[in-house]
């Protein structure tokens, strides 16, 4: 499954890209697996997901918790806790 | 709603969004301003990060859920991104009614919700220019769960 990974704030700045398109192996199927999996990807990966409980995910623009299923998404995003307003 | 670098003027957007108007009997606005502190430490400026596309639609989803809420004639949301420094306008929120009780309780409401659900993130620099990310307050999470209704409790 080819789908698009969008990092913000400091998941973006520690992953060092804003986002990319990854093809992902068919075990991943949920967004606390594709963590586990992106985590694996690299050291950078490693240290912007080490703390994945707090990580945020939200999955074609609507926010989502981390058993969510990821089966039919296009864009797929990772950011902290949101501190607008 | 809209997501801007631009600055807002609150007497204008209350002007536009009233104007030819004679349902609306109260008007409440909300304008979040930019301090030049934060726990205890100076602030010099900030950079508001944004999900451009999920930002305008969870705006437009709290917006249309303060309206399912409340009886409003008309409710605005403007929210600042990119630069900005100590005494900059962050955020105006405007809700229009018939009485006030409902012009002011969306108004807190919307407020609450965006600071919840809205991809906004903030990054402080501090007088030496270091920059660090804001971390997101529990009390902020807790004032959005006050709206929570029985049946979206565990949603």
């Amino acid at each position: 499954m080819r789908v698009k990974l969008m990092y913000f704030a400091w998941v973006r700045e520690k992953t060092g890209k804003a986002e990319e398109e990854v093809d992902l192996p068919a075990g991943v199927a949920t967004v606390a697996e594709l963590i586990e999996w992106l985590k694996a990807r690299g050291p950078e990966y490693a240290e912007a997901f080490r703390r994945a409980e707090v990580i945020r995910a939200a999955i074609d623009r609507t926010h989502v918790r981390p058993g969510a299923g990821i089966a039919g998404a296009s864009e797929i995003a990772f950011f902290p806790p949101v501190t607008g307003g | 709603m809209r997501v801007q670098t631009a600055d807002f003027e609150v007497g204008a957007e209350i002007a536009g969004l009233a104007a030819g108007r004679t349902d609306i009997g109260a008007v409440v606005s909300f304008t979040g301003r930019m301090r030049a502190d934060n726990e205890g430490k100076a602030i010099a400026g900030m950079t508001l990060e944004h999900y451009p596309g999920m930002t305008e639609s969870e705006l437009a989803r709290v917006e249309a859920e303060a309206q399912a809420r409340w009886p409003l004639q008309a409710s605005l949301i403007v929210h600042r991104v990119g630069a900005l420094k100590p005494g900059d306008n962050i955020v105006l929120v405007i809700t229009a009614s018939r009485h006030r009780q409902a012009a002011f309780s969306a108004a807190e409401f919307l407020m609450d919700y965006l600071k919840t659900s809205a991809p906004f993130w903030k990054k402080e620099i501090d007088a030496d220019g270091r920059a660090a990310w804001v971390e997101a307050r529990a009390s902020d999470g807790e004032a959005a769960d006050r709206w929570q209704l029985p049946s979206a409790a565990e949603g």
